[in-house]
């Protein structure tokens, strides 16, 4: 592979670094407390959270990192905290 | 067609011609002429450019640096204080690959403050990966610039261009100069094709961070893009002296070298003196040569080593010291030399403006003969 | 489920409930694709493009860690020259926009370059291990500022650069928090939508730097506001058209759920140094009326 000229690069090998990989908890999202408003998704900072085709919203487990603030500022109460298993 | 005119407005013309996008400059003596004359241009309509007036040296080649980024052909000049302040964008705009071409005219650095000409700003960017040419005279200085965007926007490439001129010894003088037509620029240095660009529609990132996985890497590509400048410039050079009758492809040319004994070496307009010294010394029957750098950076060793074959002793003449060191200079004509049983005599000389006369050359060239050298030459020892 | 995320990509290197972070995301959301992005060097940068992992999916520069505001106003000049309509987005974190690269934003700014600046404003150095800044707050602790047995922490009160920027006449200036992600994603459409130099200072906690947990980031920074210690405004034309108002609350309710602030409580509540700050809180609520007067009382609720 040539290196890009400068050290430029195109864009798309940032997903290639599996962030998931330091989480120590993990969100668990309660669809029945849900109302589907997308805070979760607003706030996140890796932006890994995904609208589902039902309009429910998942954390990509690749990419989350398991900082708490979806569930922190859930207005439902409707993720918890949950120590990852490995 | 033959102008009389003073160095920094045949510099601005050929800048003029050369279409640059953008400029973005600050005014610093002796480079002033230089940046209003392009003004006066842009005032006029006779330059279609954005002129970004700037607040520093240091905004004016960041300015550049972003707007070769997006594509543009840029411009800025400055000298001394003013490439000081430069200098971490002097290594970012060449580490990002970006054709910047800058005009240089040489002047002392402080402290002490000194507005007047050596070569001392430029020759401490030696390390910062831009190309540097060296004019002797007013044709060369204008002529060079239409080589440096030639050479630096070559893909091949991708290097910024320093063009040094002396401060005040050719900036502020009239000369006769051949500028060449707009008809004949467009010719010979097409629109800048940018390899890549800031572009919404084909997204890059540019001016990363490289960890140590790949830093040398980098590095590594930089210097072969200088490597590969030295056939650029040589293919630039030979293009030009076709088209228009005075061929720059080496980075290196001789004065009466062919039988010498005695070789001095210098850049800028030092040789125009030399050469005169020369033709006296000649008819005084004493077998002295010149070689003159032009380019400086890439180092053409090679060169060196080939022009200074048959001689039995060097002279270097450096308008710049590594205080500690040598004249910079000297220790890379060294260094070219290195293997060779000839003597290399370094001579600092001409600092914060100080003359260099005919005589002084023929000095130079006696200490030479006697084997004595690595000194200041000139000093007036009764103010020490 | 899509490996890549949206215009500011996942697999960055941010610290988890990094502030920055969703302050990438939210100018992306923004600006959308036609943009520019001049990034200074600083924790944003560093988390989001080591070489080829770039997070950026828009065309994004790094040039020094103060210069963003001059490659931006070259930028700017390259597009306006090539017709191009791209907008041209500079951001900074606060030490590169409060200190090192004020020279480049005066002189951006007093150029009147068509282009948006936006300062991350975590009010420290992070990305070289939290020292302090011209945008530090009073008392703060950092590396650079620790508070000790002769000192309490910072002994400066932060730069008011919003109006140093609105001097230079910019048309338009904001402040926003990430806090309320909304009103940062419309603050930024205005600006990048103003023609002119437009700049929008965006309070961004940082959980490593100021001492909390990753979750807390936005409900810091909602007490920053609900404090008065951060006043969320718009200054158009270099007058202040909007802030936000509220109901406040004391500073301690800030300042206790930090670390760089803990001296202020711990081995003793310092409620001289609290005063002070709680001062600060006071005359920024009294420049920008940012007190919610409550029906049938006759005084705020101001303890």
């Amino acid at each position: 592979m040539a290196l890009g000229i400068g050290c430029s690069s195109r864009p798309g090998k940032a997903p290639n670094n599996k962030t998931g990989s330091w989480r120590v908890f993990k969100p668990k999202f309660n669809h029945e407390k849900c109302t589907k408003c997308g805070m979760c998704k607003t706030i996140c900072p890796e932006g890994c959270i995904e609208e589902s085709e039902d309009e429910f919203f998942i954390p990509n487990e690749s990419y989350c990192k398991g900082c708490g603030l979806c569930a922190e500022e859930c207005p439902s109460d409707a993720i918890t905290m949950e120590q990852e298993e490995k | 067609m033959l102008e009389i005119t003073e160095g920094s407005h045949a510099v601005a013309k050929a800048v003029k011609m050369s279409r640059p996008q953008v400029i973005a400059a600050y005014p610093i003596t002796p480079q002033t002429h230089i940046v209003e004359a392009l003004a006066d241009m842009v005032a006029d309509c006779e330059l279609d450019a954005e002129y970004i007036t700037v607040e520093s040296e240091f905004s004016a080649l960041s300015a550049c640096l972003g707007a070769s980024a997006a594509g543009s052909r840029t411009y800025s000049a400055t000298t001394s204080q003013g490439l000081a302040l430069m200098f971490e964008v002097c290594f970012n705009v060449s580490g990002m690959r970006l054709p910047v071409v800058m005009t240089i005219a040489n002047r002392a650095l402080g402290a002490p403050l000194s507005i007047w000409n050596d070569q001392q700003d430029s020759i401490a960017l030696r390390d910062s990966g831009w190309l540097q040419f060296y004019a002797e005279d007013n044709q060369e200085a204008t002529d060079l610039h239409y080589i440096a965007y030639k050479v630096a926007e070559n893909p091949e490439v991708l290097l910024p261009a320093f063009v040094c001129f002396d401060g005040f010894i050719l900036s502020h003088t009239y000369e006769p100069v051949d500028m060449l037509s707009q008809e004949d620029v467009d010719r010979y240095l097409p629109a800048y094709k940018p390899v890549q660009r800031l572009d919404a529609d084909d997204p890059i990132s540019m001016g990363m961070y490289a960890t140590p996985e790949y830093y040398l890497e980098f590095r590594y590509e930089h210097d072969q893009a200088m490597k590969r400048a030295r056939n650029a410039i040589n293919k630039a050079g030979k293009e030009f002296g076709e088209m228009f009758g005075r061929d720059y492809s080496a980075l290196v040319e001789g004065y009466r070298l062919e039988d010498a004994d005695t070789a001095i070496i210098a850049m800028g307009s030092l040789c125009g003196t030399i050469k005169d010294a020369i033709d006296e010394m000649r008819s005084a029957g004493k077998k002295v040569g010149l070689l003159k750098i032009r380019c400086f950076r890439p180092f053409p060793a090679e060169e060196i080593r080939n022009a200074l074959s048959h001689v039995k002793r060097v002279a270097v003449l450096d308008k710049n010291v590594s205080v500690g060191a040598k004249g910079a200079v000297a220790i890379e004509v060294r260094d070219a030399l290195y293997g060779k049983a000839l003597p290399v005599l370094g001579y600092v000389l001409g600092l914060g403006g100080r003359d260099v006369r005919i005589s002084d050359i023929r000095n130079i060239v006696s200490l030479a003969e006697s084997g004595k050298g690595d000194q200041f030459y000139g000093l007036r020892t009764e103010v020490l | 489920m899509a490996e890549t995320c949206e215009l500011f990509d996942c697999g960055h290197r941010a610290c988890g409930g990094c502030g920055a972070a969703l302050v990438s995301r939210l100018i992306l959301k923004a600006t959308g694709k036609d943009v520019i992005i001049v990034s200074a060097t600083g924790c944003m940068e560093v988390f989001s493009t080591p070489y080829p992992e770039t997070a950026w999916k828009v065309p994004w520069i790094h040039s020094l860690f103060e210069n963003n505001s001059a490659v931006a106003s070259g930028i700017e000049a390259a597009l306006k020259k090539q017709g191009r309509k791209e907008k041209v987005v500079a951001i900074g974190g606060d030490g590169s926009t409060f200190d090192i690269g004020m020279l480049c934003l005066s002189g951006a700014f007093e150029r009147g370059h068509d282009f948006t600046y936006i300062c991350y404003d975590n009010e420290a150095y992070m990305n070289t291990g939290i020292q302090r800044s011209g945008a530090t707050p009073y008392d703060a602790s950092t590396t650079t500022s620790p508070a000790g047995k002769c000192s309490k922490g910072n002994t400066k009160q932060k730069k008011d650069l919003p109006q140093i920027l609105a001097a230079h006449g910019a048309p338009y200036v904001a402040t926003a928090s990430i806090a309320y992600p909304s009103d940062v994603v419309k603050k930024i459409e205005k600006a990048i939508n103003t023609p002119g130099p437009c700049y929008v200072q965006i309070h961004a906690p940082c959980c490593t730097g100021w001492g909390f947990e990753g979750e807390k980031t936005l409900a810091i920074g909602k007490l920053a506001i609900e404090t008065g210690l951060w006043v969320n405004f718009e200054m158009e034309n270099g007058v202040v058209t909007r802030a936000k108002k509220v109901v406040r609350k004391p500073v301690e309710t800030y300042l206790k759920e930090q670390k760089r602030f803990r001296h202020l409580f711990k081995p003793k509540v310092n409620a001289e140094e609290i005063a002070k700050i709680q001062a600060i809180a006071d005359k920024n609520a009294e420049k920008y009326g940012i007190d919610l007067k409550l029906k049938n009382k006759a005084d705020p609720v101001v303890p």
